[in-house]
């Protein structure tokens, strides 16, 4: 069977695998996890608030969130957008939003859910005496947050988040039901049109799977480093 | 300077933590705030700059009501130093940016002018050389005198300690008193949680003795020492004098 493989395929696609699907693929991660780390945490302040609507409001939505299969989310959302954005706008036809911002706000608000629960993990794992004493110093509510106490969250979490956007950087594959061409995408497109599935495959599965690898050992280290600082 | 007058305070409707307290520091006193574990001394000093909320009474400072919605409490705050049984430095920061962060953030002083107040406060108590570290490089006492640095950096009218030496191991405890005698003498207002009687010997004005959440004794020191009143403060004093 493989006998007859053709792997220059993939030599000859390397340009517009990496150009446009690798770049697309690596934006949007980066992206939604920047977006997902900050709403995120706004939704982790939420929770610990102690202002019982704004946590109840933040525990549903990252309930609702996380028992909805994501391919579902991505999909929804982008057929629902132009109609909410209609219904917002007051606009006479559905406003035309574009697959890469709907997949990007899709992933921002899908992986918030997630970022929530680590960072209010993290936030809970600072002894109280810490926002005591930046408290005792005078600093009001939000500068004890931004500077003593979120700071050292992300830091004690940032293995746990750095694995978290490893898991996202494969979930952004599925931006697939969009037809959208990512790294998988463009993989796809080139194996249809060459017909040559197994090949091109393969590839986009060894791609992934190094990537991922460097990173989680990337992050084995950093966890190392942690340890010995604290 | 402080005014504490009849505080009550539950941390649960069946559990009292401080029954009626009354007593006052003035400008300049050196005031020594002693007893058992879970008599609420820490509870009561934390209540002074409202890091821990009161259901009755009155607390005020320097003639601002603590208690009172109104007050702006993180500017209060930033005039009542307070020092921590477990140091409680950001360890995130270097020692230095310790000592500027809120300086910069609540006082709005320049980053130069903060660190040159933080460098003459290092340099005070002796820790120039650490500016650059991070606290979990340094000592249990050097920590210690950082964190009262840090304290002093914001200029403040009085000073609160929470067993400021009893997380240190032995040799550790003089450097920190060291600086504490230092500031008595200079005529910094201070309420101290301590069991240091040599401390309180030295620079106390006034001893209080507290039991089950409530002033038992409230007298200056060479009455405290010379003999306590009640039952008591007299046990307890016998007990941690004796070794
Ligand atoms: N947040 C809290 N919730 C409920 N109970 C508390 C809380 N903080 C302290 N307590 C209780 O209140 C009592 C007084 O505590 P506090 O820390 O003021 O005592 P302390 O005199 O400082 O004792 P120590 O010498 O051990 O520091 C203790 O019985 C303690 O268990
Ligand atoms: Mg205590």
């Amino acid at each position: 069977m493989f006998a007859n493989l053709d792997f220059d395929v993939i030599r000859r696609a390397l340009p517009y695998l990496f150009y446009e699907g690798m770049t697309f693929t690596l934006t949007l991660t980066a992206l939604a996890a920047l977006g997902g780390l900050v709403f995120g945490t706004a939704l982790a302040l939420m929770r610990l608030s102690g202002y019982k609507i704004l946590g109840r409001i933040a525990g549903v939505y990252v309930d609702f969130m996380r028992s909805l299969p994501l391919v579902l989310v991505i999909f929804w959302f982008y057929f629902l957008v132009p109609y909410i954005g209609q219904w917002v706008t007051g606009a006479s036809r559905p406003i035309s939003v574009g697959a890469f911002a709907s997949s990007l706000i899709t992933f921002i608000m899908f992986e918030a859910a997630y970022f929530s629960e680590i960072m209010r993990a993290g936030i809970q794992s600072i002894s109280r005496g810490q926002p005591a004493a930046a408290s005792a110093l005078g600093l009001t509510y939000a500068q004890t947050m931004r500077y003593v106490v979120l700071p050292q969250a992300f830091r004690n979490m940032l293995p746990v988040l750095i694995t978290q956007t490893i898991v996202l950087f494969q979930d952004t594959s599925l931006v697939y039901v969009l037809s959208i061409t990512d790294f998988l995408g463009a993989a796809s497109k080139v194996a249809q049109r060459d017909g040559r599935l197994v090949e091109m495959y393969l590839f986009a599965a060894v791609v992934y799977f190094t990537i991922s690898c460097i990173a989680s050992f990337g992050v084995r280290r950093l966890q190392a480093r942690i340890a010995i600082i604290r | 300077m402080i005014e504490i007058s009849h505080v009550n305070k539950w941390y649960s409707p069946s559990f009292q933590v401080l029954t009626d307290c009354t007593t006052s520091v003035t400008k300049g006193e050196v005031v020594v705030v002693c007893g058992p574990s879970g008599s609420g001394k820490s509870t009561l000093i934390k209540c002074v700059n409202a890091l821990e909320p009161f259901q009755s009474g009155d607390i005020s400072v320097d003639g601002t009501k603590v208690n009172d919605p109104k007050t702006n409490l993180p500017k209060l705050r930033s005039r009542v130093g307070m020092v921590f049984q477990h140091f409680e430095l950001f360890p995130h920061l270097k020692i230095i940016d310790n000592l500027c962060l809120a300086q910069q953030k609540v006082l709005d002083r320049s980053r130069d002018k903060a660190m040159a107040k933080g460098m003459q406060l290092l340099e005070r108590v002796g820790l120039k050389e650490q500016a650059q570290k991070y606290p979990a490089n340094l000592s249990g006492g050097q920590q210690q005198r950082v964190a009262i640095a840090r304290a002093l950096a914001m200029d403040p009218i009085v000073m609160l300690f929470d067993e400021p030496t009893s997380a240190l191991d032995p040799e550790m405890v003089s450097e920190v008193l060291d600086v504490m005698v230092d500031l008595a003498h200079e005529g910094m207002t201070m309420m101290v949680v301590t069991h240091e009687m040599g401390f309180a010997r030295k620079v106390a004005n006034r001893v209080i003795f507290m039991d089950r959440g409530e002033i038992v004794e409230d007298a200056a020191k060479e009455d405290f020492f010379g003999k306590p009143r009640s039952d008591r403060a007299q046990k307890f004093l016998s007990k941690i004098l004796s070794h």
